[in-house]
């Protein structure tokens, strides 16, 4: 049987200054991993949640962003009589051609302004979505009135319920905040199709269209066949595989924090190992003692290395409670598909904490398996003899 | 004669100091038998601790041989010496060396660990332990909360909770106040005659050698012949006289 944990926890707490430094070290590491992973997971999520399944894109072919996308309205009265798209209660076909445009709004955090996608569709799109309206209501077709996402009305002032944004050719008014659930959608702003495609002389080509496949099969069967359709000469993707190829937006940020955080794990290992040879040595008599009672080697190995896993398990922990309160954080990041902002949450979930505390036993692992190693080879008398 | 629980043959250890050769034990051969409460006695560097230690293979000779409870010690792997000395051998040292995190009854469960006795029997014969040394009322204290003496007398019970077949002290009193040392001595004692436990202490007070039942000197490294005293020793008895 191995030495028991409680003489490892109770040297923890005795050495209390040193352990807590120690697991500082490891919590600020690991934090920095966890708000990377929290930001990529947020970004992840927030583009999981605006794809619908059943959703097929149409776009020029070629096209990997809707900005940079043509599509016709011949082009769309063809799409929209394809079989295999669901009906609406109407009995029309659930499909939406959309004109999607950057304007530029200055925020709370940048004055110069960012760009935000302005989204015209018809109602039959909004229907699509399953939006909710928190504040006023949906904007009136034919008339120069938005509705914002709840993002959009947080971050920028000037799109508030009630203010007037100015582009295309006048000023339009906000008239309603939508709630998107997590989704992307809530970093939109929504206005009238037909206005936005003529207030941006697009009358002929807006951008895509949103299709609904009447199931997950057929949506697979209607993605072969749009692309196949030499009358067409689009390309269809799921908004699955839209959105998942947007989260490239994240790329940077995420390389720049595993960056950091490898030259912090670098860091923290040594100040666990530090912490863990000072352990060593100040309790050499204790070790040649339980040596003498009759521990083998391998049990003092296990003992000092299970020692470093707890002191960087509390790291973990501390690194956990010391990123929460991100879950509650809003940012935005620039997305290189739709040269605008997309706003969402930071996402500290169980899975991403798992990770964190992982990475932390690991960094414990590291650091304290050459002090254990030193510990266990210690000869009876040298360690006797060690004050 | 009852059987031999150690037996040397020309045993040697010799330490070497940078390039200085010290010969700390020197072709010693002793026999001590079941029950019997030696007291090994000599002048600082003679090599009464390092016969200790040869004894409870905490340390390997240079030459010679060592039989220790049937053991031949040499043939031993390191892994087998752990756990025959978690059986046989129970040690009491001159600083306790009482883990300082673990309260009384932990340090005396501690041996037990190694047994495939269950936490409520380890933690029963632990306290029977505490209770023979007269500690039954400090089972939770920590080291830190205990004089020398009763620290002494925890790691007696430790020594003696696996119930091993030979106990070996290394100046066990040399910490404690006169009152404690006698105290520790009567408890050596009484495992000796009452439990029949072989003792082999290592002392260099004559009044802590007068408890054991034979008494051998070592001089630079040589075990005395029995009855014989240290040169220096017979010179001051001879000036006394």
């Amino acid at each position: 049987m191995a030495i028991p944990v409680t003489y490892n926890v109770r040297n923890l707490i005795v050495r209390k200054t040193t352990t807590i430094m120690t697991a500082a070290g490891i919590a600020m590491t690991v934090a920095v991993l966890l708000a990377v992973l929290g930001l990529v997971s947020g970004l992840e999520r927030a583009f999981a949640s605006t794809a619908n399944p059943l959703h097929v894109l149409v776009m020029r072919k070629g096209g990997n962003a809707e900005l940079t996308s043509l599509l016709t309205q011949q082009q769309f009265q063809i799409v929209k009589a394809y079989p295999g798209i669901a009906t609406g209660s109407d009995g029309q076909p659930m499909a939406s051609l959309e004109v999607v445009s950057v304007i530029n709004l200055p925020s709370v955090e940048n004055a110069e302004g960012s760009n935000v996608t302005l989204r015209g569709l018809s109602q039959r799109g909004i229907q699509m979505r399953h939006l909710r309206i928190v504040d006023g209501r949906w904007f009136n077709p034919a008339a120069r009135e938005v509705t914002v996402g709840k993002d959009i009305a947080k971050r920028y002032p000037n799109a508030r319920m009630g203010k007037q944004l100015r582009f295309g050719r006048g000023l339009w008014t906000v008239v309603g905040v939508m709630d998107a659930g997590d989704s992307a959608v809530n970093s939109e702003i929504f206005a009238d199709g037909v206005q936005v495609a003529s207030d941006f002389n697009r009358q002929d080509t807006y951008s895509s269209a949103v299709v609904q496949a009447s199931d997950a099969v057929t949506a697979g069967a209607l993605i072969k066949s749009l692309e196949a359709d030499r009358r067409l000469n689009v390309t269809a993707m799921s908004e699955k595989d839209y959105y998942d190829a947007q989260t490239v937006s994240a790329r940077p940020v995420q390389f720049l924090g595993y960056f950091v955080c490898i030259i912090m794990a670098v860091g923290s290992c040594f100040a666990a190992m530090n912490t863990m040879y000072a352990a060593v040595a100040r309790r050499a008599k204790e070790i040649g003692t339980l040596r003498i009672l009759g521990f083998p080697r391998g049990s003092i190995l296990w003992s000092f290395f299970i020692e470093s896993l707890l002191l960087s398990l509390v790291g973990g922990i501390l690194a956990c409670l010391l990123v929460l309160p991100l879950n509650t954080v809003t940012t935005g990041l620039g997305n290189f598909v739709t040269f605008s902002e997309t706003s969402f949450n930071f996402r500290i979930g169980p899975d991403v904490m798992a990770i964190g505390i992982i990475f932390s036993l690991l960094l414990g692992a590291v650091g304290g398996l050459l002090p254990a190693r030193q510990a266990a080879r210690k000869e009876i008398l040298t360690a006797l003899r060690e004050i | 004669m009852s059987e031999a629980v150690v037996k040397t043959n020309r045993l040697s250890k010799e330490f070497v100091r940078d390039e200085f050769h010290v010969m700390a034990l020197d072709e010693v051969d002793v026999e001590i038998h079941r029950g019997d409460f030696l007291a090994l006695m000599g002048p600082s560097g003679s090599g009464k601790s390092t016969l200790l230690h040869l004894i409870a293979a905490m340390d390997k000779p240079t030459d010679g041989q060592i039989e220790v409870l049937g053991a031949n010690l040499r043939q031993l792997s390191d892994k087998q010496i752990a756990h025959w000395r978690n059986e046989h051998i129970g040690f009491i040292f001159q600083s306790f060396n009482l883990i300082p995190v673990l309260t009384a009854l932990e340090n005396v469960e501690l041996p037990l660990k190694l047994t495939k006795l269950g936490k409520k029997d380890r933690l029963a014969h632990a306290e029977t332990a505490l209770k023979l040394v007269g500690l039954g009322d400090r089972l939770d204290h920590l080291p830190k909360q205990l004089s020398g003496g009763q620290e002494q007398r925890v790691a007696i019970a430790r020594a003696i909770v696996t119930d091993p077949d030979l106990i070996l002290a290394d100046e066990p009193t040399g910490n404690l106040d006169a009152a404690s040392a006698e105290d520790v001595l009567t408890m050596l004692t009484r495992l000796n005659r009452e439990f029949g436990k072989t003792i082999i202490l290592v002392t260099h007070d004559p009044h802590a050698a007068k408890f054991a039942t034979t008494v051998r000197h070592l001089e630079k490294g040589q075990l005395l012949p029995v009855g014989a005293l240290p040169a220096d020793w017979s010179s001051a008895i001879a000036v006394r006289n």
